[in-house]
């Protein structure tokens, strides 16, 4: 028995190779100027999804994503990987999304797809670093969550039950949960597999076209019809019924007031000489004045 | 009692109240102090009757007490739901959780459902104005994180909906005293949690005792990839130990497998404040700092001069563990 499941997926900038240019003036990202990349931890939640379409065939992959048209490619690796159907959200109504209008896009594009089982999120994105987008929407959807998953221990399609290994502090949690579910995906477990060589062939030209009719089975394309083109669904915020006053900026109750790149605040340093004298006389120091007992 | 106070979700795992929970009372009682407000707990769980009293010595005003058996361990649809239906009667103007993986998993969905913002993971709150479109908005509360990997510090504000909620990272807020005999109240309510939100269970829990205690430790010893070896390693663990110091360790250090990961020290790790901090073979990165730069007094130990912990350090030592460290420990043991 398959499942039809969703993957949310985010192309982020890698910010282990920030510049100095990270931000513009306004508080937004600078996309430009950073590598962007598939967030780390969703490549782990499209791996849960895949390991799950292996061991139930008929099990669907849907893997969404909302962002620039430059965010196609996070959507073109998934296809590569082994996802069904991608689909990118884009619109200029949805720039300046904080975690409550990009969960609201998001659940809107779900409802889209239909009757899902599962969603799979990541735990959190490497660029915000919120870690909010998937309660968010698994609330939108009134959908039950299970967050910071590192492995599924049990998955009955027939039951319509999970369990799932939750990481907590200092330890972990077994939960039991009815289907659907939406669940966050850490990095601790479901190593991604790597993308499939004849999949990169097939899907290497893909790209999006607008779609916008209000059938999915009509944006759905399969492999063989779509080996050049057309893969990729691209969603408006018409085609997914989306309210423009709960999208984008205006759907955003929070706001950037100020932005601080992180200097090294450079002080006063004493360098002492790694001789065993100079060693010797900083932990008299210390022990002078109490620091060390 | 007025509404539009500065509510603490208030976190207890099988009775015991999270760390993170009395420090953001602590905090509450100083953001409500300076907007002329009271302070309110929301406790949520079973039996916790003896509990809800002890909170008060931390000057709250006001515990709100939801006990039933659906709540006495934490899930997200029935928590959830309590806590909705208290912020929609108590009409608080600032909501507070722990940035726990509690505090985590039920805030976005409060917040969700309430449509206000929620800020993440904060290391600072403070009230000031803001302007916006013309309307200057009077005394809000500031959020103020790490995001970027940590690579910038956003100050964030929600002006136009209420409550403003943040998540706050633990160990960042200051700990003030208690005042046994503080005058606030306790009241209870019994919450209905219909059956059709009981759709998660927990078949098992596993929490580790605390061995470590990095938040409490006045001297920390961590140790980085510059230790080379597991062995390597044990050498710090020999200098904290003759320090009667905790372990600290960077990432790397725990991903080498040389110390258990309840020692990192850092952005995913423990954030620490304690009197001295010796990082040995550390090199500084942005996350490190994140959980350490507070330190009041730091000494780096490191071989490469340009390694950024220098930055940040009191006192700096330049040179290769292998003979600095054994040479601590000695001078440590001859002047003791
Ligand atoms: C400096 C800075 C600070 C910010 N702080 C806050 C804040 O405190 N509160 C707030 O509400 N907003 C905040 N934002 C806005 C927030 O970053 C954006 O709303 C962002 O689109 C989603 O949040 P995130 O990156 O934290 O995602 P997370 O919530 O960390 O993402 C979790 C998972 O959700 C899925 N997901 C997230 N975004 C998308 C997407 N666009 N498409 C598909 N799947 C997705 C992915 O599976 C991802 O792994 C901040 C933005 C910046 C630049
Ligand atoms: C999202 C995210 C979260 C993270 N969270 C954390 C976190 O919580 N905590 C954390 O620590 N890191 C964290 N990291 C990892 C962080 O970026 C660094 O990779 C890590 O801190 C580096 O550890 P290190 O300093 O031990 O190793 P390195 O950076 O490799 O530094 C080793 C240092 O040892 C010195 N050295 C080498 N040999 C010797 C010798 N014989 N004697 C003396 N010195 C020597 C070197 O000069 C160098 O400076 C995080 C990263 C990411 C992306």
């Amino acid at each position: 028995m398959g499942l039809n499941i969703v993957v949310l997926v985010k192309q982020v900038p890698d910010t282990k190779n920030v510049t100095g240019k990270a931000m513009k003036d306004d508080g937004t990202v600078n996309r430009a100027a950073l590598p962007a990349i598939f967030n780390p931890e969703d490549l782990h939640a499209l791996e849960a999804a895949l390991r799950i379409k292996d061991a139930h065939p008929d099990t669907r992959v849907n893997v969404i994503t909302m962002g620039p048209p430059a965010a196609a490619q996070v959507l073109k690796e998934s296809l590569f990987r082994g996802a069904d159907f991608v689909a990118l959200i884009t619109d200029r109504k949805f720039a300046g999304a904080d975690t409550l209008a990009t969960s609201y896009a998001l659940s809107c594009a779900i409802r889209k797809i239909g009757a899902v089982d599962l969603v799979l999120c990541g735990r959190q994105a490497i660029d915000g670093d919120t870690a909010q987008v998937g309660p968010q929407t698994a609330e939108k959807l009134g959908m039950n969550q299970i967050t910071c998953v590192s492995d599924i221990a049990e998955l009955d399609a027939k039951k319509r039950t999970i369990s799932a290994r939750r990481s907590i502090e200092g330890g972990f949690e077994l939960v039991k949960a009815k289907l659907p579910v939406l669940l966050t995906v850490t990095d601790e477990g479901f190593e991604p597999r790597p993308p499939s060589a004849r999949r990169v062939m097939m899907y290497k030209n893909a790209v999006a076209s607008a779609s916008n009719d209000a059938s999915y089975d009509e944006c759905y394309m399969n492999a063989s019809a779509c080996a050049d083109d057309d893969i990729i669904a691209l969603w408006d915020i018409a085609s997914i019924k989306a309210d423009p006053e709960a999208c984008g900026l205006a759907g955003s109750p929070t706001k950037v007031k100020k932005i601080d790149s992180v200097v090294l605040t450079a002080q006063d340093i004493r360098m002492v000489d790694a001789s065993e004298s100079g060693i010797a006389a900083l932990v008299h120091e210390l022990i002078a004045d109490h620091t060390i007992g | 009692m007025n509404k539009n106070n500065v509510m603490v979700f208030v976190q207890q795992d099988d009775g015991v109240v999270a760390d993170v929970s009395i420090e953001l009372l602590c905090k509450a009682r100083e953001l409500a102090d300076s907007l002329h407000v009271s302070v309110e707990a929301a406790f949520l769980g079973d039996k916790l009757a003896a509990a809800a009293k002890a909170l008060l010595a931390y000057k709250v005003d006001r515990v709100n007490l939801m006990q039933s058996e659906h709540l006495a361990h934490y899930t997200p649809l029935p928590y959830t739901q309590v806590m909705v239906d208290l912020i929609k009667e108590r009409e608080p103007q600032i909501v507070l959780y722990g940035a726990t993986t509690t505090g985590r998993d039920l805030g976005p969905r409060i917040a969700s459902a309430l449509k206000v913002g929620l800020t993440a993971d904060c290391t600072d709150l403070q009230i000031g104005d803001h302007e916006l479109g013309g309307t200057t908005y009077k005394n809000i509360l500031y959020q103020i994180r790490p995001a970027f990997g940590g690579n910038i510090i956003a100050t964030i504000v929600s002006p136009e909906k209420k409550p403003q909620m943040a998540t706050v990272r633990e160990g960042v807020m200051k700990l003030t005293a208690q005042e046994p005999g503080y005058k606030g109240e306790v009241i209870e309510y019994k919450p209905g949690i219909g059956v059709d939100l009981l759709v998660s269970q927990i078949l098992e829990s596993v929490r580790e005792e605390k061995t470590v205690n990095l938040k409490g430790a006045q001297i920390i010893v961590a140790g980085g990839m510059g230790a080379g070896s597991k062995e390597g390693f044990d050498q710090i663990v020999k200098l904290a130990q003759a320090l009667n110091a905790e372990v600290g360790a960077s990432r790397a250090a725990v991903d080498a497998g040389w110390v258990n990961k309840a020692h990192q020290v850092g952005q995913t790790g423990t954030t620490v404040r304690p009197k001295l901090y010796i990082a040995c073979g550390i090199s500084g990165s942005i996350q490190h700092r994140a959980g350490m730069a507070e330190s009041s007094r730091i000494i780096a130990i490191n071989s490469d001069p340009q390694a950024p912990i220098f930055q940040i350090a009191h006192y700096g030592i330049i040179g290769d563990l292998k003979d600095v460290i054994p040479a601590f420990i000695k001078a440590y043991k001859n002047k003791a």
